[in-house]
């Protein structure tokens, strides 16, 4: 279980950009976290995985207070995260980041089939260095592909769907239903895409910096589809956390 | 052969007790043993310390290993060799140089190689160079490679400092006639006080000739390097030089690349990058469970691979 305790996160001339966020997201499910542009979505997901600091409040992962824990502490406590705009690196290929988050060595098979998940096909990419020779598409692919490699307890997938194709989308959709399906971690995705909205556990919607609703995904997604001023949320309620 | 010499060897060269084929071992200024194949013909010079290297034309599929290490200080190695690879070879040639010092004196070896190829030979240079020991003498590598392509002749250079020289002045020269095509990848580490100086000429003479210069440097401590380079395109030819050095602590590059094109046709271009780590390759690797050290070193391991 992952618990928000009255989290906020100041710019350091004192803007919020979140405010007061509580928030529970129970083991094992597909949680779409969702809503307007600069609303709050990226910047939650970074406290979360640590790549930023609150300014004031908890965080809990199963009962322990990781609010003080740096990136690393909290990766090796089995929180992963994919970046909306992945980072290039020259002398590093796509097998050496996927072994790099796997923690071993990667048969060609294994390999292939990460990669097979983000739609790449492995041999022309498994041994390709992750610099500008790649497309936005393709480090992006590479990217999840990381995450899924770590087989993680908490995978955070910052707008996965940016710069992929409609193909390559499908496939992505099929690859988190597979994962929810297994229950072997929980999932955080935030986007805007309803495919990925529609195959949530549960909806987390966020505007200016906090929660605005959040609930089962039959519940939430009706009315986020019905009314185009979501960042008001349909439902005209605040939620201050749900479980 | 004494011990130094056998461990340098293995690291400069792939060294494992023996070398199959033709061979010459150069230790402290002296031949160490020697080989030559049926086709590859090792001979000293009589003008000058050094070798000449023949190889056969149409020779496929041999390596020729001419390794050279100093084992201590007070000794300044100079040696000119010449290779003379024959039409339609397609061979590796191994070079590497090892200067090991506990002394106090400097320990220098500076080696001249010159290449000579023939119509569409082909060769895989590789010169792996590297410093050891523990005294306060200096260990210096200043090698100069003068590369010649005659038409459809190809050369592939793969030059590696991996650390351990104090200084090192690498200077390399190419002409390339028709539809000829160079590479050269260089990779450099320094670190400490030490200071690495590359420079590299080359002219494309002939038509549709080729070039593709790729330097990869790391600067740690308070080293100081500096990269030079000319490409001169002389006729309908393409060039491409790259230069991205990496940053740590107080190291300091400096870049000077620069383009010469004296035909129409002529196409040139280069890419030159120089800064620290940036922070989201940090930051990603350290998403993947690796400290902030472990992921600066990998990131600097695979940037030099």
């Amino acid at each position: 279980m992952l618990k928000l305790e009255h989290i906020a996160w100041d710019l350091p001339d004192g803007a919020g950009i979140i405010k007061d966020i509580d928030l529970a997201i129970p083991d094992g499910q597909l949680v779409v976290v969702t809503g307007p542009n600069g609303g709050g979505k990226t910047s939650l997901a970074k406290l979360i995985a640590g790549l930023s600091e609150p300014t004031s409040g908890r965080i809990l992962w199963n009962e322990t207070d990781i609010t003080g824990m740096d990136v690393t502490q909290r990766a090796r406590l089995g929180v992963a995260y994919a970046f909306q705009q992945p980072v290039r690196f020259k002398g590093l290929t796509a097998r050496d980041l996927l072994e790099l988050a796997a923690g071993h060595k990667l048969s060609d098979g294994e390999v292939c089939e990460l990669l097979g998940k983000v739609g790449l096909c492995a041999n022309e990419y498994m041994d390709r260095e992750m610099n500008a020779s790649l497309s936005g598409g393709e480090i992006k692919r590479i990217e999840i592909a990381t995450v899924l490699a770590r087989r993680a307890l908490l995978s955070i997938f910052d707008e996965p769907e940016a710069g992929i194709d409609l193909w390559s989308f499908s496939r992505l959709v099929e690859t988190f239903q597979d994962l929810r399906n297994e229950k072997s971690g929980t999932l955080l995705v935030i986007s805007h895409q309803e495919r990925i909205l529609s195959i949530a556990d549960t909806i987390v919607v966020i505007a200016d910096g906090c929660v605005r609703c959040a609930g089962p995904k039959d519940e939430i997604l009706p009315n986020l589809l019905s009314d185009e001023r979501t960042a008001k949320c349909p439902l005209g309620k605040e939620a201050s956390g749900h479980e | 052969m004494n011990k130094i010499t056998d461990e340098l060897l293995r690291m400069v060269s792939g060294f494992s007790g023996a070398f199959k084929g033709a061979f010459n071992i150069r230790e402290n200024g002296e031949c160490a043993g020697r080989q030559s194949s049926e086709n590859i013909h090792i001979d000293s010079k009589t003008d000058a310390p050094g070798l000449i290297i023949r190889v056969r034309p149409g020779t496929k599929g041999e390596t020729v290993y001419i390794p050279a290490c100093v084992t201590h200080g007070g000794v300044d190695d100079l040696v000119y060799n010449d290779f003379f690879v024959g039409e339609g070879a397609d061979i590796v040639i191994v070079a590497g140089c090892g200067v090991h010092n506990d002394d106090e004196e400097e320990a220098r070896h500076n080696g001249i190689h010159r290449f000579f190829l023939e119509k569409g030979a082909r060769v895989r240079y590789e010169e792996k160079h590297l410093g050891t020991g523990k005294g306060g003498g200096a260990r210096r590598i200043d090698p100069v490679t003068d590369i010649h392509l005659a038409a459809d002749a190809y050369l592939e250079m793969d030059t590696v400092q991996l650390g351990g020289v104090e200084s090192t002045v690498r200077k390399t020269t190419a002409r390339l006639a028709e539809r000829a095509k160079l590479i050269v990848r260089e990779r450099l580490l320094t670190d400490g006080h030490e200071t690495a100086q590359s420079d590299f000429e080359v002219v494309m003479e002939g038509e549709d000739s080729k070039v593709d210069l790729i330097s990869r440097s790391v600067a740690k401590g308070f080293s100081r390097q500096a990269f030079h380079s000319n490409i001169r395109g002389l006729s309908r030819c393409s060039g491409h030089s790259e230069c991205d050095a990496i940053l740590a602590d107080h190291g300091s590059v400096i870049a000077t690349p620069a383009l010469e094109a004296n035909h129409l046709d002529a196409e040139l271009i280069h890419e030159a990058a120089i800064g620290k780590i940036a922070g989201e390759q940090l930051l990603k690797l350290r998403t993947l469970g690796l400290t902030e050290e472990e992921a600066e070193q990998r990131i600097i391991a695979g940037f030099l691979k």
